[in-house]
């Protein structure tokens, strides 16, 4: 049931990825904290396959997407992406590295330039990266359109002329301009309505089969996530709790805020939805600058012990692909490691 | 999907039409621009083409005995209401003080008058938007660039440009001869004291811009911060820049001639409008039309440019464009 595709060739591979934004204060704008987005969160994603990433708002989710693709400078750890660490290079190098690595935004309002067409937007990535001109590279752009379902007539409106989903089919071919085997997908399904949720992620699925897509699919849409995800990470306040299979993690949460994320799942049929047991979560999450010693859920954890509130649990795999940082499910080595 | 049912064999590989038409389609549309630009391009023509016709030489001033006689003469529709004014078809706007020909001079001042003006707002937008780009987009320039801003903006600039005009006339004068130094000095000079507020807007937008995700989008695959500048950010900080632009010619015309009017400008003899503003205020009770005629020319070019920016300002935004 907890298939470890162990067979598969690793494409990317996180280790330790820390993403902290420093807080600057006084009147000499001295360095007084950082805000730790993202601190210390590891993951591989095998070539072909679909990791979702899920936690709720302000967890750091998107961040670590952006910090993926290195569109921020990372403060430590390593990002390897065909074997090849980009968590040091150089932007000129990392220019050429671009290509392999793409993204696809929450707000496709906001991700589209308003001021360039429909053309220009497909075609910037092929401006950059690739020689054509002309004839080539507008029939590049309208296999492109056709390649997500775009009417070739639209190709010389603007956004501000497209729907919601629309806007979003621009963003996708945008994203695949450049054969890329790694795209990012930051909440792609978040801004739309919900009918047109499902044509983006069945568009989404329709392309990871036709060009071998590698995804990093970010969402809090948990149902979403359970429908396109092949293994899902789950994070909290800057730290992947959980890693699992999808149907290993949707069937047997082991980690407690799995399991309260997985119970806030609304029930469609009313007699269950009424006897379903909930895991309730009291108070709120605490600030991502100023994190609580021990584990990051040691506040609300519902099934909080001592230990949890002096030692970080470190993630461990305790079945075969599953990966859980939690106390509950490590206190042999955990209480052997604290003596140590 | 939705729509792809419509599709046009006939369409389908209909070539993107060049966006330029879309915006000349657009500002076509906007009455005020339209007008605008005729009113504009007869000015222009007017004062580059007219001395063709009209050939006078504004600066002509006749031997002692006919000067007398012809000085002062009143512009030819002042018989409608005064039968014993002294009028002259020869000179329809009339002559100044020294019987030189007002149109003559009108013309030949509006050809100054609009070349500072234009030339000393394309130089203050284009260092206006340089600083206010280099500030906003690179965080580390932000800080001088910005105080520098405040420096310039804190620098009483009358005495400044005296100093600056004392300073280099004769030595751009001996390079350029008279007249080409002096509009070089002034149009540099306007220049680099109005570029300001251009800075601080462009500043502003272009903070708000590259935090948008589009840009973001560009960093993803690998577009070059130049790039980034050129292809992103300058097209979306165009309006303000256009607003602050029609702004800028009015105020460089207005320089100019506070310039000329304390004579450090262009030589007393040599005609501008502001010059000719100037001139005439001393006895504007008894020949108002040399106050007005100047006067006019200056607010009706700049009211022409203003609405042209604005028109230029929709045409260019393909929001508006199209409705």
């Amino acid at each position: 049931m907890f298939d470890a595709p162990a067979d598969r060739k690793t494409l990317v591979e996180v280790r330790d990825l820390k993403m902290h934004f420093p807080i600057y204060a006084g009147l000499l704008r001295r360095h007084v904290g950082d805000v730790k987005a993202v601190d210390g969160v590891s993951f591989d994603i095998f070539d072909g396959e679909t990791l979702g990433l899920v936690g709720e708002s302000g967890c750091g989710k998107s961040t670590c997407g952006r910090a993926v693709l290195r569109l921020y400078d990372i403060t430590a750890g390593t990002i390897r992406i065909e074997g090849e660490d980009i968590s040091t290079m150089g932007q000129e190098t990392l220019r050429k590295k671009r290509p392999t690595m793409q993204m696809v935004f929450q707000d496709p309002q906001a991700s589209l330039n308003p001021r360039m067409t429909l053309a220009g937007i497909i075609g910037e990535p092929l401006d950059e990266h690739t020689g054509l001109k002309g004839s080539a590279r507008r029939d590049r752009i309208y296999e492109l359109m056709d390649a997500v379902g775009l009417n070739r007539d639209f190709a010389n409106r603007y956004p501000h002329e497209f729907s919601g989903g629309q806007r979003q089919r621009i963003g996708i071919a945008r994203a695949l301009a450049l054969h890329p085997k790694f795209i990012v997908c930051d909440e792609p399904i978040a801004a739309l309505d919900v009918s047109i949720q499902a044509q983006v992620v069945n568009l989404l699925e329709d392309l990871q089969d036709k060009f071998g897509l590698t995804y990093l699919f970010i969402s809090h849409d948990l149902s979403m996530v359970r429908h396109i995800a092949d293994r899902v990470a789950v994070m909290y306040l800057g730290k992947v709790v959980e890693v699992a299979a999808r149907e290993g993690l949707y069937a047997d949460p082991k980690h407690p805020y799995t399991q309260a994320l997985l119970s806030a799942v609304p029930e469609p049929d009313p007699v269950l939805h009424d006897t379903a047991e909930r895991v309730i979560l009291t108070g709120d999450v605490p600030s991502p600058s100023n994190p609580p010693q021990g584990c990051n859920f040691c506040t609300r954890c519902p099934q909080v012990f001592d230990i949890c509130r002096l030692k970080d649990p470190q993630s461990r795999e305790i079945e075969p692909g599953r990966h859980v940082a939690c106390h509950l499910h490590n206190e042999p080595q955990a209480a052997g490691e604290t003596a140590a | 999907m939705t729509d792809a049912t419509q599709l046009d064999p006939a369409n389908e590989y209909k070539p993107p039409r060049n966006q330029w038409l879309d915006v000349w389609d657009q500002f076509k549309k906007h009455r005020g621009a339209l007008i605008g630009a005729i009113v504009f391009l007869f000015i222009v023509l007017g004062v580059f083409l007219g001395p063709l016709i009209w050939a006078h030489d504004a600066q002509f001033v006749p031997p002692v005995v006919d000067m007398i006689k012809l000085r002062d003469t009143r512009p030819i529709y002042t018989v409608l209401w005064e039968s014993g004014a002294k009028v002259s078809w020869a000179h329809p706007l009339g002559t100044d003080n020294l019987a030189r020909d007002y149109l003559a001079r009108m013309m030949a001042g509006g050809q100054v008058s609009i070349t500072v003006g234009l030339a000393a707002m394309t130089l203050s937008l284009l260092l206006g938007t340089l600083i206010g780009v280099l500030a906003g987009y690179f965080k580390r320039l932000d800080g001088p660039l910005m105080r520098l801003t405040d420096l310039f903006l804190a620098l009483p600039l009358l005495p400044l440009l005296l100093v600056a005009v004392l300073l280099f006339r004769e030595l751009l004068a001996g390079a350029l001869g008279p007249e080409g130094g002096v509009f070089v000095l002034i149009v540099s000079l306007v220049g680099i004291t109005s570029w300001m507020q251009t800075a601080r807007i462009v500043r502003g937008d272009v903070l708000a811009l590259k935090e948008r995700e589009f840009v973001i989008a560009a960093r993803s695959m690998g577009t070059p911060s130049r790039r980034i500048v050129l292809r992103h950010i300058l097209p979306n900080v165009l309006s303000p820049i256009m607003v602050s632009a029609t702004l800028g010619i009015a105020t460089a015309i207005i320089t100019e001639s506070a310039l000329s009017f304390l004579g450090f400008g262009f030589p007393p003899d040599f005609p501008t409008w502001g010059r000719l503003l100037f001139d005439a205020v001393d006895r504007m009770t008894l020949y108002p039309e040399r106050v007005i005629w100047p006067g006019l020319a200056i607010s009706i070019t700049v009211l022409s440019v203003n609405y042209i920016g604005d028109g230029l300002r929709d045409a260019l935004d393909p929001r508006i464009r199209g409705r």
